[in-house]
């Protein structure tokens, strides 16, 4: 979390705010208790084989409470991860799916966390009305201390306020700052209570050692068959390139300087005009490799690496586009040559289909991650399906554990960012 | 004509040195790497100097910034750089002090010989060469900006032609009109991009320099 500068004003505000949420999470607190019954029963019901129709519907329910409260810690500034299997794709409509349904859940160590944590969130969870409390003890001291006393004190003995009787003017004054002192203790024990609270709930809520390993398992072997995938891909690209392209021009090449051989002495003219012919044909085969060694990996990219690169794709590109990009050093050539490639991708989109005008593109390094942005003032709408260009950046960018996110509503702008961990190699320095 | 060399193929190297002896330049020096590249420049001040983008140490753009040293050293030095690849941001720098004597072309055209020498020449005569590439990648990324937007299309072509090197003559030869209505056409594109009257060579840099920069 950041740090802002203390004030007075943020205090308060931040204490207010602690306070809903502390309320929130007590009255979480007592559904729980609810929930506990419900889903223990039905787990029980569902051994004896009935209990099952209901189970999914319960651990919805559960999820949703569990992951308000996650949300609640990541408040506090504990960042709280979902542990939870992913759920099995497929699944039939009929009862087997949903017999599967309940085994996934089941057979999650979280779901039984879970219940766990219900359990004792029931009590545990109450804290969260510490705030709301102190805050509304020091409102009743303020208010007694304001001469709310008076009418209190003639209507027979004088009112407790923690261990003062306030049934004259100077009690009052000694109420009046004793509910100071619990307005104080409001603004700075709320967040306390919270963050107690959040430590709590990772606790129990949180992934163990065992599910992150599982979930990072899983992850990384998605991104590796999607790794290959493109790796296969941009192969079969350039034999296909290398193919249809240069080769074949190498071959006609080779046929026409046996024409020119066998021309040489009958018809020279004829064979003056070959050479030319046979001359294009080289011009186009290197033309062809340089398109195809662009594609594969940027020169400029090579030479000046990927913020230089980024400022050629914008000279080259025909909107009108500013390039703010500052790197201390340079991140590894993969990492490198991903970002340039989807940026160089989102540009072509832009122009292609978002028929924008204007394209800003930052790159910036911060705290260990490299951060891209790309605008544009097109129409937005861009299409994530599965099949678009988007998503072939997204799953080139998952395997370096990079994400790219897309906010592009109807009407635009298009945001497109991306963040992928890496190191800085220290910048190249020219030796001369 | 003295020529330094800088180009660490060498089987290039060696094809360049032999086109460059037929027609009757002298080679004094040629060199595979960047750092020789500075030190022969310093010691032979050649009337051109054609240089490989990409040079070992580094096999980065060691050619051109030895060349963008030599030239702030040497004011006006004629420079050709020779590349696999064109790139409109080294173009831009190597035009950036708009003084002229720059060239950039795609190592391809050595293959025509006689463009190339007629390029080297242009260019130690303080000239301009630029690959047709570069200038029609410019022509596709800028052709909406401004000021270019105030040129009528066979004004554009003409300013396409003299970004590539192209003499009034050459010019009135590729478009087949006479050398007078080139000229005019010239004179009307430096009234647009508010080019004030200097030397015409400088001016026709400034005017390539006016497209790199819209």
């Amino acid at each position: 979390m950041k740090t802002v500068p203390v004030t007075w004003r943020g205090l308060l505000g931040r204490a207010a705010l602690d306070t809903l949420v502390g309320v929130a999470i007590a009255a979480g607190a007592l559904l729980s208790i609810v929930l506990f019954v419900t889903t223990a029963y039905f787990i029980i019901i569902a051994v004896i084989g009935i209990g099952f129709l209901a189970l999914p519907y319960c651990t919805r329910a559960v999820r949703w409470l569990a992951n308000l409260n996650r949300r609640a810690a990541a408040h506090s500034g504990i960042p709280v991860e979902r542990p939870y299997r992913p759920e099995p794709e497929e699944i039939e409509k009929d009862i087997v799916g949903w017999m599967r349904r309940c085994k996934w859940i089941l057979t999650d160590p979280a779901t039984w966390r879970d219940l766990l944590w219900l359990l004792l969130n029931c009590v545990v969870g109450l804290a969260g009305f510490v705030p709301a409390g102190l805050l509304y003890y020091a409102g009743e001291g303020l208010f007694l201390a304001c001469g709310l006393w008076q009418p209190i004190a003639d209507g027979g003995q004088g009112r407790w306020y923690a261990f003062v009787t306030v049934d004259s003017w100077p009690a009052a004054f000694a109420a009046g700052l004793l509910a100071l002192v619990v307005l104080t203790g409001w603004v700075f024990l709320g967040p306390l209570v919270l963050k107690g609270y959040a430590c709590f709930v990772r606790f129990l809520l949180g992934p163990t050692r065992q599910s992150q390993l599982a979930s990072r398992v899983q992850h990384l072997s998605e991104t590796r068959s999607g790794a290959l995938d493109i790796q296969a891909a941009e192969l079969r690209r350039i034999e296909r390139d290398l193919h249809d392209g240069a080769q074949a021009r190498l071959v006609s090449l080779g046929l026409q300087l046996g024409a020119v051989d066998r021309k040489m002495t009958q018809d020279p003219e004829e064979a003056r005009r070959l050479l030319r012919q046979a001359r294009t044909s080289s011009v186009q085969a290197l033309s062809e490799l340089r398109d195809l060694v662009r594609g594969i990996h940027p020169p400029v990219l090579a030479e000046r690496g990927l913020a230089d690169a980024l400022r050629a794709l914008g000279l080259a590109s025909p909107l009108h586009v500013t390039v703010v990009a500052d790197l201390p050093g340079r991140p590894p050539d993969p990492v490198e040559s991903a970002v340039y490639f989807a940026v160089s991708e989102l540009l072509t989109n832009a122009l292609k289909h978002a028929e924008a005008q204007r394209v800003e593109i930052l790159a910036w390094y911060e705290e260990g991650t490299l951060h891209a942005r790309v605008t544009d003032d097109g129409h937005g709408g861009a299409d994530t399906s599965a099949g678009s260009g988007l998503e072939g950046i997204r799953r080139r960018l998952a395997s370096f554990d990079g994400v790219l996110e897309i906010d592009s509503p109807p009407g635009g702008p298009t945001v497109m960012k991306m963040e992928l961990l890496c190191a800085l190699s220290s910048p190249k320095t020219s030796s001369s | 004509m003295r020529v330094v060399l800088a180009e660490d193929l060498f089987l290039l190297r060696q094809g360049i040195i032999q086109l460059l002896e037929a027609y009757e330049f002298e080679v004094v020096a040629a060199v595979d790497n960047g750092t020789d590249l500075a030190a022969a420049m310093a010691e032979h001040r050649p009337d051109v100097a054609i240089v490989d983008v990409r040079l070992p140490p580094t096999f980065t753009t060691e050619g051109l910034q030895a060349a963008l040293r030599a030239r702030r050293e040497q004011p006006g030095l004629p420079i050709l750089v020779l590349s696999q690849h064109v790139e409109q941001m080294y173009a831009r720098e190597l035009l950036a002090d708009g003084t002229g004597g720059i060239g950039y072309l795609l190592k391809d055209s050595v293959l025509d010989d006689e463009q190339f020498i007629d390029a080297v020449r242009r260019v130690a005569a303080g000239g301009t060469a630029m690959d047709p590439a570069v200038v029609a990648q410019l022509m596709t990324s800028h052709s909406r900006d401004e000021p270019l937007a105030a040129l009528t299309g066979r004004e554009r072509e003409v300013l396409e032609l003299m970004a590539e090197g192209c003499s009034n003559t050459a010019i009135a030869q590729r478009l087949t009109v006479t050398e007078g209505a080139a000229a005019k056409h010239i004179s009307n594109i430096f009234t647009k991009l508010m080019l004030p009257p200097s030397s015409d060579s400088n001016r026709r840099v400034l005017a390539v320099l006016a497209y790199l920069n819209a």
